[in-house]
């Protein structure tokens, strides 16, 4: 029998969180102030849940290595987030969203947990419009909303190209307000650097003071990571630079299981890589397909004169262009999932249609979307008969208001006017649909150790849609978590204080102390980056859009095999006793170089096609992902046993009661 | 093209710190100013040396951690951007580029060019929340209707970024942009009424404590704000401290 229990409730889909809530146990006021709570990473999930952790009176810490909460990565969120508000009238519900959800997770996702996402997403809005969260408005006072990938209705609500910021800042003000009654303690520039288990059970942290470098203990009741995603194993990604899988990482080490690691979200939409020494690759927000075109020439003739800058874009004929996703997909169009229009774009790229001097972006064209607004805003403001260089006006303008900072950043970084030529895009890493395993309460398989935000892995299955995981991390933050840790918390309420006077602090102090020594006795030939820089090549080589089981074995090799090199020869500068961002890197990059192998046996195990996770042997004749339901209808848990490679999986299999298996099409 | 590069190194708070000159060979124009510091780390690394440390973290413009006074300007020469959207073909070969912190009392260094921007926190935890549970339990976020224009202008004062370039530009060192730009997310809303006195006053007994400087209207802030946060929310700043004052 297996040992993952996922503790979903009994009963119909839409009343299970309710009963759960009803059912499960309480800790009253009074013995809350007598619990302790640490939360890691101040992102939408982590700062979310620590606000209101501490407003119902619990006591606690957060850390983040950002000198301010208010900067972890959420904060870098662009288009949106998506509430079955159905303030449109435009068919929306919870049902929908839920089935949009599992559909567009391609069915690898857990039905209870999504459901319960689409149920409390209504409340999230009100919630962050209680709290000053200034959303977009229509004329009449009202919220507006955007439509996404992979859906038919529009439920997104946006702050522009910043609704991340604006999210962030307004769980960020809850915490001030915490921070001011004392009942949060904020730990900036503290890394956690080992989860520190007594009896089992999680009860507290190692950190890393970033700028004295003193290696501190932390004691809890609850330690909740919310610590983000992984996606910088690839090196180059739309992640922020300091982002990392560390918390996660350390806590699969001590018995936290790590699931469907493979479930990687390449985004269709951003800037193409420019040149070797790139550090970071931006993102232009999925938000901008409802407006614009995708294309490549028809011809392989015209690519290739324009990979060789004798032709420009707009010199090519509306005939001669290639709208591949419209051709492809005409139910959807522009506006597939992420993981199909990736897909896509490297299909278009691979045949030899790509458009930049490396044969590696597409067009992302607004000439369309400008004409159209510009005839719309003339019409309205009564001139019925405008001249064309009115129209374009009028439709800069309105495109402008739309996108108007993500048209900016897009020319600060590639010195070209996307109102006047398209914009060149290509795929990559954002996102990280694997995380640690967590049950429903989102407990991790560590008594007392939660995982919340995109550290977990439950609800966006083997594809994420856009804009759902800023309403999954306020969702868990504010609105589950809270709940639910109160069922484990109500049996310590007379444990009293945890001391970090015990053995088990003494020992996991050692072992992140000696760690960092090993990391200054080596040869010393390589810097950190070096390392980082040859992992994410064969990441993005050997486990990227595409995978086959050759290249997925090789990657493992290769990757065991840099990892020993790495111990053996990386050259860590400086003290540990000071602000150190080399060594800071060495230890992330260290994780990193675990976590691939274990990635790559993940994709190598999974012999299927499912969402972001392509495997070349399992296709459809027209190039589709093709799901194999009868044997890999599960969740992959990884049970940390010494090498990646060795790692025990743990299955967990997914029922569908309430959405019918079928193959995904956007057809 | 190859650049002369003078920056600022400091061992720690205490230390007095001072310039260092080095070379870098091989830079791009398509390359961000962050990325050639990372060459520049790259071959202090190779050399032995430790390497320069910076804040930084998106490098998309939006996290507010990258700082740097470049040639004397916050964030460099080109306007609304941060230092990591600085792009290098805005210099030209062989050009000397001056790097160091920002500088304020307020801000003090903890090391190369990492400063201590905690004092803007503190200014938050005073006031910058308006105090409602996060329960859930709230009414229909569709209840309270607010006006286009005012639920715009508080969108533009709350895309403030907290990098410190207003305080680094100003000759006082005054974070009134910072304050102002807090105060006006709430003050242009009607969630934020209730508490509006009791905020203002908080936020900017704050912003004294911690040391910061007078606003004398130069405008500086304004000019090399990566946002462009607008010089209208000192105007309202002032005006809701001054009926906050009155009526309080």
């Amino acid at each position: 029998m297996s040992v993952l229990e996922s503790k979903i409730p009994e009963g119909p889909i839409e009343k299970k969180w309710t009963k759960h809530k009803n059912e499960i146990n309480l800790v009253n006021p009074a013995n809350k102030r007598n619990i302790d709570i640490i939360v890691v990473g101040t992102g939408l999930a982590g700062g979310s849940a620590a606000a209101t952790l501490a407003e119902l009176g619990y006591n606690v810490k957060t850390f983040c290595y950002q000198d301010s909460p208010r900067r972890a990565h959420s904060i870098a969120a662009q288009g949106g987030i998506n509430a079955s508000k159905n303030y449109q009238g435009d068919g929306d519900s919870d049902y929908r969203l839920f089935y949009d959800t599992v559909k567009g997770g391609d069915y690898r996702s857990r039905e209870a947990n999504v459901y319960r996402l689409a149920e409390v997403s209504s409340n999230i809005i009100d919630q962050c419009v209680a709290q000053g969260v200034p959303f977009a408005r229509e004329y009449g006072g009202l919220l507006d909303n955007r439509s996404f990938g992979g859906v038919l209705v529009s439920r997104t609500f946006y702050a522009k190209g910043q609704t991340g910021q604006q999210l962030l800042l307004g769980a960020y003000s809850a915490m001030n307000r915490q921070i001011n009654r004392g009942k949060i303690q904020s730990f900036n520039r503290h890394e956690m650097m080992d989860l520190v288990l007594v009896d089992g059970k999680a009860r507290g942290i190692i950190a890393r003071d970033l700028v004295t470098g003193e290696i501190e203990r932390h004691s809890a009741h609850a330690v909740v990571l919310a610590s983000g995603g992984y996606g910088n194993v690839f090196y180059l990604s739309t992640n922020a630079m300091g982002s990392n899988v560390m918390a996660a990482w350390r806590a699969h080490k001590k018995g936290a299981f790590f699931a469907n690691p493979c479930f990687t979200q390449i985004h269709p939409t951003c800037i193409p890589v420019s040149g070797e020494l790139q550090s970071k690759l931006t993102l232009m927000s999925e938000s901008l397909r409802n407006d614009g075109r995708i294309w490549v020439p028809k011809h392989k003739k015209d690519a290739e004169a324009i990979r060789e800058g004798k032709l420009k874009p707009t010199e090519i004929a509306e005939e001669d262009r290639d709208y591949y996703l419209e051709r492809r997909y005409p139910a959807f169009g522009n506006l597939v999932p992420r993981d199909v229009a990736s897909r896509a774009a490297k299909e278009r790229c691979d045949a030899g249609y790509g458009v930049n001097k490396t044969g590696q972006a597409v067009y992302l064209d607004f000439k369309a979307a400008i004409e159209r607004y510009g005839k719309e805003k003339a019409f309205t403001s009564g001139h019925k008969n405008p001249i064309k260089e009115e129209i374009i006006k009028l439709g800069e303008e309105a495109v402008e208001a739309k996108y108007g900072n993500l048209f900016e950043m897009y020319e600060k970084i590639t010195d070209q006017n996307p109102y006047k030529t398209p914009m060149m895009i290509f795929p990559a890493v954002h996102y990280t649909m694997g995380g640690l395993w967590v049950d429903y309460n989102l407990m991790t398989t560590i008594p007392g150790c939660y995982a919340a935000g995109e550290a977990n892995f439950s609800d966006h299955g083997a594809n994420r849609l856009g804009a759902s995981a800023l309403m999954q991390g306020l969702a868990d933050g504010y609105f589950v978590l809270p709940y639910t840790i109160g069922d484990y918390l109500a049996a310590d309420i007379r444990t009293g204080a945890i001391s970090t006077e015990s053995e088990e602090f003494e020992t996991a102090e050692k072992e992140v102390k000696d760690r960092i020594q090993r990391l200054y006795n080596t040869n010393g030939k390589n810097p950190v980056d070096y390392y980082h820089k040859k992992l994410g090549k064969i990441m993005w080589d050997k486990c990227g859009m595409s995978r086959n089981e050759k290249e997925l074995k090789e990657a493992m090799e290769e990757i065991k095999a840099l990892r020993e090199d790495f111990w053996e020869n990386v050259r860590v500068t400086g003290k540990a006793e000071t602000k150190n961002a080399e060594l800071e890197k060495a230890g992330r990059v260290a994780d990193f170089l675990e976590l691939g192998e274990l990635f790559a046996k993940d994709a190598l195990e999974r012999n299927e096609s499912c969402g972001g996770h392509f495997r070349e042997e399992y296709q459809t004749e027209d190039g589709e992902a093709l799901r194999d339901d009868e044997n890999f209808r599960f969740v992959s848990a990884w049970e940390y046993v010494g090498n990646p490679r060795d790692a025990k999986l743990h299955k967990e299999q997914l029922e569908f009661e309430n959405i019918e298996l079928k193959t995904r099409s956007y057809k | 093209m190859k650049l002369k590069l003078k920056v600022w190194r400091q061992e720690d708070a205490q230390d007095k710190g001072g310039f260092q000159n080095y070379d870098v060979d091989g830079i791009d124009g398509d390359m961000s100013f962050l990325e050639m510091m990372d060459v520049l780390n790259n071959n202090l690394v190779n050399e032995g040396i430790d390497p320069v440390e910076f804040d930084h973290d998106c490098r998309e413009g939006i996290c507010g951690s990258c700082s740097l006074q470049i040639n004397g300007e916050p964030h460099g020469p080109d306007r609304r951007i941060t230092t990591c959207q600085l792009h290098m073909r805005k210099f030209k070969d062989g050009d000397e580029i001056v790097i160091e912190p920002f500088r304020a009392t307020a801000f003090p260094v903890i090391k190369d060019l990492v400063i201590d921007r905690s004092a803007f926190d503190r200014i938050q935890h005073a006031g910058g929340y308006i105090s409602v549970n996060t329960s859930g339990n709230t009414q229909d976020a569709n209840s309270i209707p607010i006006e286009k224009q005012d639920a715009d202008d508080s969108f533009y004062a709350a895309t403030c970024i907290g990098c410190g370039a207003c305080v680094a530009a100003c000759k006082n060192a005054s974070a009134m942009l910072f304050t102002s730009a807090k105060v006006s997310q709430f003050a242009l809303l009607p969630q934020g009424e209730v508490e509006a006195h009791e905020r203002v006053i908080n936020m900017v007994n704050q912003m004294d404590a911690e040391g910061f400087g007078n606003c004398t209207n130069t405008g500086a802030c304004y000019v090399e704000c990566p946002k462009g946060i607008s010089l209208e929310n000192i105007a309202r700043l002032n005006r809701e401290y001054l009926s906050a004052s009155v009526f309080s």
